[in-house]
């Protein structure tokens, strides 16, 4: 038998042990995790205008996408109100790197709707901008989040990506990994003569071609959080295309 | 008589010595495999086995995952077999097996973030695998070092081959691709020129289309339960005489 003050020991040498491996192992893989997250992000936002790029994302390098979002992308951060904000700005709102990529779209969720920032990623398509905007809303049973790129004056989608927390896979999933969803999207125009009204996901057939996309069947909660997240969310960088003369 | 006992004594201490790969240490390794093996007989580990088999490659880091964590944890029990309270060994193994597999998620994270992205959860529910636990209850308390890291070493492979056999079923039949997302990746069947058998130009293959229900859980059930019969059907060994 071991006494009490044996036990005690053990348990807590045992423990300073463990967590010294991991603490050294954690504070060394830092710049690379923080690195891949980075990357993880740029690649989904890339992806949304996967079909004017000359390789697919899907098939880039980590330095491609780097040098594309060096030399071809122009990010912006803004206020709710749609003026843009500086990178000191950024930072003090907690956002170490100070680049509108850094926004964490999940933190600005949680806050009050008029002090939320956004990013926004414009695209110079050889001289023609393509605006990249980044949606976040609910799915069934978590969050889902996207990035949409439009063109022709903040009308026209170009492509979209959609990523979620924990949608069933094969069903609310899908949204992520049936690229037809996303297909679906595509030439799609969010505003009605002028009037916003976004892009609804139709449990049936999309009956109009324009403002309607087709949705998956079994999954019409994960489906109705796209509309509502779509709806809400590009409607947030409305006030900045007004200042900037871009709409009307 | 004096110098005989002496002779003894040394006998006896040089006897102990067991060759590394001896007969008995083979069977370690061997048993699991097939006869004992941790999911198609003593039907452990089941959870993740269902949830990452929808492709090969995950399946196989999950492998490697396993392997490295129930050989090491198995290790280091057995290191501390003889120093570990009893009343609070559940605790210790769980310690040793939690900080193996944080290691393990903190290296996937940052060597290959795809496949970290993709068997999110599951790494970290190594954890909570019963087989891990079962042979550090079962074997490493009771048995030395190194017999212990080959136990690990067996039991984990023969819960890797069911992973990637079960998931080579799924892949093929579920979305028409082989080892995708490596450099090696096959495009078996489909319906775009890319694949080997374009199911929208061959005549023979016209009407196949991918089944949706291998990419899900069920799937795997259904695939284990046939090994589980096609192993019992050929090994004699594990038919239930009563």
């Amino acid at each position: 038998m071991f006494s009490s003050r044996y036990i005690i020991m053990f348990i807590v040498g045992l423990t300073a042990a463990s967590a010294l491996v991991l603490a050294l192992l954690f504070t060394g893989f830092k710049p690379m995790h923080e690195r891949n997250e980075g990357l993880f992000k740029k690649r989904a936002i890339l992806a949304a205008v996967d079909t004017k790029l000359e390789t697919k994302v899907k098939n880039m390098t980590d330095a491609e996408v780097e040098d594309i979002f060096e030399n071809d992308i122009r990010q912006i951060a803004l206020n709710m109100n749609g003026e843009t904000i500086s990178s000191d700005e950024i930072t003090s709102r907690g956002y170490k790197g100070g680049q509108p990529v850094d926004i964490d779209m999940k933190k600005e969720k949680k806050k009050p709707e008029p002090d939320r920032i956004l990013p926004l990623f414009v695209y110079d398509n050889n001289g023609e901008e393509i605006y990249i905007v980044s949606v976040r809303g609910n799915g069934l049973w978590d969050e889902i989040w996207g990035n949409i790129a439009l063109e022709d004056n903040f009308d026209k989608i170009v492509g979209a990506t959609f990523d979620h927390q924990a949608e069933t896979p094969g069903l609310g999933a899908e949204i992520k990994d049936n690229p037809k969803f996303s297909e679906n999207f595509i030439g799609k125009e969010i505003y009605d003569e002028g009037d916003y009204v976004g892009i609804t996901v139709l449990k049936g057939d999309a009956r109009d071609g324009i403002h309607e996309v087709d949705g998956i069947s079994g999954a019409t909660i994960t489906c109705n959080g796209v509309t509502e997240m779509i709806v809400r969310g590009v409607k947030y960088y409305q006030p900045y295309f007004e200042k900037q003369n871009i709409i009307n | 008589m004096a110098e005989s006992t002496i002779q003894e004594k040394q006998a006896q201490e040089t006897k102990p010595r067991e060759p590394l790969f001896g007969k008995k240490q083979r069977k370690l390794i061997t048993d699991p495999l097939n006869d004992n093996n941790p999911i198609t007989v003593q039907v452990l580990g089941i959870c993740s086995a269902l949830a990452v088999t929808t492709l090969v490659f995950p399946s196989f880091i999950m492998a490697i995952a396993v392997i490295f964590v129930l050989a090491f944890s198995n290790l280091f029990t057995s290191l501390l077999r003889k120093r570990i309270p009893s009343q609070v060994r559940m605790i210790v193994q769980l310690v040793i097996i939690a900080t193996l597999v944080t290691v393990v998620e903190l290296t996937l994270k940052a060597y290959n973030f795809d496949v970290y992205k993709k068997l999110s959860v599951f790494i970290g529910l190594i954890i909570t695998n019963c087989i891990v636990m079962g042979r550090l209850e079962a074997f490493a308390m009771a048995n030395k070092p190194w017999q212990s890291f080959l136990d690990g070493l067996g039991n984990a492979f023969g819960y890797g081959a069911i992973l990637i056999i079960v998931a080579i079923f799924r892949e093929v039949f579920g979305k028409g691709t082989l080892l995708a997302g490596t450099p090696l990746e096959m495009m078996i069947i489909g319906p775009s020129s890319d694949y080997w058998i374009d199911t929208t130009t061959s005549a023979m293959f016209g009407w196949y289309m991918n089944n949706n229900l291998f990419v899900f859980p069920p799937a795997a059930m259904f695939i284990i339960g046939v090994l589980i019969w096609v192993q019992r059907a050929w090994n004699k060994k594990l038919i239930d005489v009563s």
